[in-house]
């Protein structure tokens, strides 16, 4: 508390009224959780990229050169690209039919398309495994048609499915509720069919939230180890996505490849960062301009 | 009920469909296996030396990092919405970064700090701890991949107080603990109780961090999403059923919880309580 010697400027009373503004609480407080803050969130990602270029650039870029590895960024790629744009599609239509209507069972249906947030990634790939597997519901199956789905890629599509189908879905979800529906309404009034206003009135509306659901998923979508490593079988040079040969690399004592693989991904997560910083300002921006949000 | 935009019937449809497909398929075929397991035998797999000693090291190492995040976590939320100061949104922003950082990363990384010649494993070992390949390690990979739980979820309900009351209190002459004790705590605590038991949560269910830490021996260091994995890839499906469908549980119980909260909250705001 400010002594009271020194009365607050008539403008501002309540800032040096509120608790915890003491020049002393205050100085702590910050010196002490931006310490932490760096032990635990700066001085890892520095150490990421420091074990990378241990040995010099060339050790780094030389590491890129393994096949294996090659192989694994196109796979991760690939898998990204299938499950990223589903999962839009399925996060549009979550997100139209729980914002636009009101029926029974809708909390339900929220916390169904919240629920892969809730269930461990070994537990989606332990699940996926009892339906596809040799063993599984559809296994003999499968086996009887020649279709192969665990330790091959559609396996790891379908886990990489399951683990990021909430994030488009929980970005558009509260927004769309919020906007409310008297844009879709007029444009049914002046005749437009349902594409046309989703693509003309709806998703404009929407796009500062769907590119950042989207740039989560992809980030999450090719970071996904855990539900991963039980479905792919952890094939060199078949199924072997980023994280798994980070882990392989680093299993082989081959360290300087494992942390340079995994700059790659650093760098995913850090752009993914970035974009939902520049997102958040132009939102602010135009909240601060029409007053409301995401327009 | 709006019936005057179209696409109920397609977009219901659509995520319904994909929801059978994608979530409930494979969840109740891990439901059915366990329940093939029988009663008898799934207590026999639980209560083994290996699985039960893996769920205590799991539980006591994820209270363990949900204690650190709650005590962190409530100190940056308040840091980061009470107070302005440079690089206020650049720290706003790396609160982030666990949940954007492949957990295959955070391990390597946080193994690579750790170990007795690391960063901090060289400091720390002078003191005599050792935190690579202990229980130490494994909460510390909980701790980093459930750090944004906390904040996230008190930050706003800090923001949106009113600060009347405070500044009414402190008029009175109420001491800054006091009125952060009476007054301001009571007011955050089911966010932060929220948050708290969602970091529990994804802590018990952490798998990519932990490995690369944890030296993952049986008895000593190994968590359950491991024992889980080990046991499918020796086609020991029944107790790879037993121990995953128990997780599983465990992590319906915790989403119980956490929605009991909200409305518990809901209801004070509600009532004007």
């Amino acid at each position: 508390m400010s002594p009271p010697s020194h009365p607050a400027p008539s403008h501002g009373p309540a800032r040096r009224i509120r608790v915890g503004d003491g020049p002393l609480t205050r100085a702590l407080l910050i010196g002490s959780v931006l310490a932490v803050t760096a032990l635990v969130l700066v001085v890892p990602l520095i150490a990421i990229f420091a074990e990378a270029l241990r040995h010099g650039w060339g050790a780094y870029l030389a590491s890129f050169a393994a096949p294996d590895t090659q192989y694994a960024m196109l796979l991760t790629l690939c898998v990204a690209l299938i499950v990223v744009p589903i999962n839009i599609g399925f996060g549009i239509a979550s997100a139209w039919c729980i914002a636009k209507f009101r029926f029974r069972g809708r909390n339900l249906l929220v916390a169904l398309v919240e629920l892969p947030f809730s269930i461990s990634p070994i537990i989606a790939g332990v699940a996926y495994l009892f339906v596809y597997g040799a063993q599984g519901l559809l296994g003999p199956w499968l086996q009887a048609h020649d279709i192969k789905i665990m330790f091959a890629v559609p396996g790891i599509v379908l886990a990489s499915l399951f683990v990021t189908a909430p994030f488009v879905a929980r970005e558009l979800i509260p927004l769309m509720i919020a906007q409310g529906s008297e844009e879709e309404e007029a444009a049914v009034t002046l005749g437009a069919g349902g594409w046309r206003i989703l693509r003309l009135v709806t998703l404009p509306n929407v796009r500062f939230a769907l590119l950042y659901g989207a740039a989560l998923c992809n980030a999450r979508v090719m970071g996904e180890f855990g539900a991963v490593s039980v479905v792919s079988g952890n094939i060199r040079g078949q199924t072997n996505t980023l994280p798994l040969q980070i882990e392989l690399l680093y299993q082989d004592n081959n360290a300087i490849a494992a942390f340079a693989v995994a700059t790659v991904l650093t760098a995913v997560a850090l752009v993914t960062l970035v974009v939902k910083a520049i997102i958040e300002r132009l939102d602010a921006a135009r909240v601060k301009a029409q007053g409301r949000p995401g327009h | 009920m709006n019936r005057v935009i179209p696409g109920y019937p397609l977009s219901l449809g659509i995520t319904l469909f994909y929801l059978c497909l994608i979530v409930l398929l494979p969840l109740g075929a891990l439901v059915w296996q366990a329940l093939d397991v029988g009663w008898e035998r799934y207590l026999a797999i639980l209560s083994g030396a290996r699985t039960a000693s893996a769920f205590r090291v799991t539980l006591t190492t994820a209270a363990l990092a949900t204690l650190f995040n709650a005590v962190y976590g409530l100190a940056l939320a308040w840091v980061l919405v009470r107070y302005e100061f440079p690089g206020r949104r650049f720290i706003d922003a790396l609160v982030d970064v666990p949940f954007a950082l492949p957990t295959a990363v955070a391990g390597l990384a946080l193994s690579a700090l750790f170990v007795k010649n690391g960063w901090f494993g060289a400091p720390l070992a002078a003191l005599g701890i050792s935190v690579a390949y202990t229980p130490l390690g494994i909460a510390a990979a909980m701790a980093f991949t459930s750090i944004p739980f906390v904040v996230r979820t008190v930050q706003p309900v800090l923001e949106d107080l009113a600060t009347d009351v405070e500044e009414a209190a402190a008029t009175l002459g109420a001491s800054d603990w006091r009125i952060f004790a009476r007054i301001i705590f009571p007011a955050i605590f089911p966010a932060f109780l929220t948050g708290a038991s969602l970091a529990f949560a994804r802590s018990l269910g952490e798998f990519g961090a932990i490995i690369f830490i944890a030296g993952n021996l049986p008895l000593k260091t190994e968590v359950v999403s491991l024992l889980t994995f080990i046991r499918i890839e020796e086609y020991d499906y029944p107790a790879a059923a037993a121990i995953a469908s128990t997780l599983l549980g465990l992590a319906f119980a915790m989403l119980f919880l956490v929605n009991m909260i909200q409305l518990w909250q809901q209801r004070r705001i509600g009532t004007g309580d």
